[in-house]
């Protein structure tokens, strides 16, 4: 392998080193510091099921970014469409009564949905008609699901009855199975598996995926090709949100069970590191999802034993996206000098 | 109603209130677009302003220490952007994205580790009131105009001596060359790569201070979720606004209008704040697809500059 497609781990192994040093700058230990990380990911069944829990939201934003990378596109608001999925699929698991084989993916289809219209409906039209940045458009976006969603159980139609800004749970026919008893792991991991496989055929095989890829490598040379590249931001909005709404509906359907004030963004932001990470290949999103799972519950384990503040985990996942983003540090490492011309 | 709100100059006033931390970071966005760095990185520059403004003055007593601190920690931090954009040619939105996500990090890690779940100190000093001599008797203008902290009289100092740099000095005809069209201003002996690297240092200075004004101008206190999305908002109004500064002033305003009318219907209609705090992020999307049409960036925005190539 050459020293750029090790770059991913040089740049996990970089950041971890000056996130230790960092850490006993503020005088923790970064060994016990990282021992406590580690035993607290995968110390035992139960710590790599609960990584692994951590981790699927993750596999799924992961997989939306990364497909809207590869189209050239900056789908920096897979939270909100994280978030809206979340609702739609909270909504068709309490209202809908019907038959448990229908329930279920039903919510699931409808939390799509409402990703993709989330993503696509607004910033998709407004990058491909008028040039509207997505990278802000689609932040945007997030703030207003956010709010959408606080709006609609804090006082709003899915405000379940009581004080409490919470919608009503789910119906038993709605709910995502469990894989692991006890813990909060359910078949949403399988799911997560088959979809970036999935994801990854439509892009390397199918005739949709090439003129996704190449938009986004090239636009000059889509357009020369007879790709149109307005129908194909919109549609690589609409796909990668698309994922996102499904993260959203299998985080309710499967751990949740209703939806809540403390509804997380994290995933949807997080799924653009592990995206990156994963330089953008569909695959390689499941062990870097892993990766930030454990870093997740490893975190908090590493606050409660070793008293190191979770936001050390930030901070590395900040150093690996900048490290990753300066690949042309190689270009020093490999030949000592900025422009990194091979000597002659 | 709506005419009472309008002709009440508290709205005004908290308008331009609102407005100032949006168009720091805004003058800080066409400090660097115009070298042609696409800067997302504002969002985390503002944040570790808003915390090392409130750190250094509650340490030092001293507010202005304490902007000057944010100023050049938010300044180090962009350089981080600079250095990766410009020297290592890195993809200009990743590297913004990596500047916030470690500035969340950083200033959660700092926030935690030294102040805990009290909070920053209570006793953490503002930035002053200045009144302006007559203007603040002026009927109406003056309640609007009249009195506000130093840090809205500065931006407009800022603002006008960096619209006149950019576009009155060589320096800001190199500045802005650069930006358009680095290979000509190469060839005839401009430092390309300093310059770039320069334009987004400064920008990280007054982002900084965009985000010190929330923290010890509006408030004086600091929380790890304060800057919410006002470093993107910003990146919005340089758009708005057209790349010129005066542009990103008055494309902030309507941003801090929207916020500000937000607050004060919320006491008047019925609507959940939730519902009317959505506006300020509606009005950037609004702002973004419709309103302007299609202005166009600096020529060279967002590509690395490769001198050898």
């Amino acid at each position: 392998m050459t020293a750029g497609a090790l770059w991913p781990f040089t740049a996990t192994l970089l950041a971890f080193v000056i996130g230790g040093i960092l850490a006993a700058g503020f005088g923790f230990n970064p060994i016990s510091a990282y021992g406590a990380l580690l035993s607290g990911a995968f110390g035992g069944a139960f710590a790599i099921a609960t990584t692994l829990t951590n981790a699927l939201p993750l596999m799924f934003t992961g997989v939306a970014v990364a497909l809207s990378f590869r189209s050239g596109l900056f789908n920096i608001g897979a939270a909100g469409q994280y978030w809206l999925g979340a609702i739609a699929a909270t909504w068709i698991g309490y209202r809908a009564a019907v038959p448990a084989w229908v329930h279920l993916p039903m919510a699931l289809v409808g939390g799509m949905i409402a990703g993709a219209v989330w993503a696509a409906l607004i910033p998709g039209i407004a990058k491909a008609y008028r040039g509207a940045n997505e990278v802000i458009t689609t932040l945007m976006m997030t703030y207003i699901a956010v709010y959408l969603g606080h709006y609609l159980i804090e006082g709003g139609p899915m405000q379940a009855p009581g004080f409490t800004p919470q919608s009503p749970q789910i119906l038993p026919t709605a709910v995502l199975a469990g894989l692991v008893p006890g813990t909060q792991l359910s078949w949403g991991i399988a799911l997560a598996v088959l979809l970036a496989v999935m994801v990854w055929l439509l892009l390397q095989r199918t005739a949709v995926g090439f003129s996704l890829r190449i938009t986004g490598a090239s636009p000059g040379a889509a357009r020369y090709a007879g790709v149109s590249p307005r129908g194909t931001i919109v549609l690589a909005l609409a796909l990668s949100g698309a994922v996102a709404g499904i993260a959203g509906a299998v985080q309710v359907l499967g751990v949740d069970h209703r939806l809540y004030d403390s509804f997380s963004t994290s995933a949807g932001f997080t799924g653009i590191v592990v995206a990156l990470l994963a330089r953008n290949h569909p695959i390689g999103v499941l062990p870097a999802a892993v990766l930030f799972g454990a870093l997740a519950s490893g975190g908090n384990a590493m606050q409660i034993s070793a008293g190191v503040p979770f936001h050390l985990v930030d901070i590395l996942q900040g150093l690996i996206i900048f490290f990753i983003a300066g690949e042309g540090l190689l270009r020093y490492a490999s030949w000592g000098r900025p422009n990194g011309q091979r000597p002659a | 109603m709506m005419l009472d709100l309008l002709g009440n100059a508290q709205l005004w006033a908290s308008t331009l209130t609102l407005a100032i931390p949006i168009a720091y970071a805004a003058l800080g966005g066409v400090f660097s677009e115009r070298a042609g760095i696409l800067n997302i990185a504002l969002e985390g520059e503002m944040l570790i302003g808003a915390f090392v403004a409130v750190a250094v003055s509650a340490w030092t007593h001293n507010v202005w220490v304490g902007l000057a601190a944010a100023a050049v920690a938010a300044a180090l931090t962009a350089a981080l952007l600079g250095w990766a954009a410009v020297y290592l040619r890195a993809d200009h939105i990743i590297a913004g994205l990596a500047v916030n996500v470690l500035a969340t990090g950083l200033t959660g890690f700092f926030f935690n580790t030294i102040y805990g779940p009290m909070g920053t100190p209570t006793t953490t000093p503002t930035v002053p009131l200045w009144k302006i001599p007559l203007l603040d008797r002026v009927p109406f203008l003056g309640q609007v105009l009249g009195t506000h902290e130093a840090l809205v009289y500065v931006f407009f100092a800022i603002l006008i001596a960096s619209n006149w740099l950019m576009f009155q000095t060589p320096l800001g005809l190199r500045w802005r060359a650069v930006g358009e069209f680095p290979r000509a201003a190469d060839a005839a002996g401009v430092a390309v790569l300093r310059v770039k690297f320069w334009a987004v240092v400064a920008a990280g200075a007054v982002a900084g201070i965009g985000g010190a004004d929330l923290s010890v101008g509006i408030l004086n206190s600091f929380s790890p979720d304060m800057v919410a999305g006002r470093g993107f908002i910003a990146l919005a109004a340089v758009i708005f606004g057209a790349w010129y500064p005066w542009g990103g002033f008055w494309a902030s305003a309507l941003f801090g209008f929207a916020t500000a009318l937000s607050f004060q219907l919320q006491g008047v209609v019925g609507l959940s704040k939730n519902l009317l705090l959505m506006l300020p992020y509606a009005v950037t999307v609004m702002a973004l697809a419709g309103v302007v049409g299609r202005t166009s960036p600096p020529a060279a925005d967002g590509q690395p500059y490769d001198p050898g190539r």
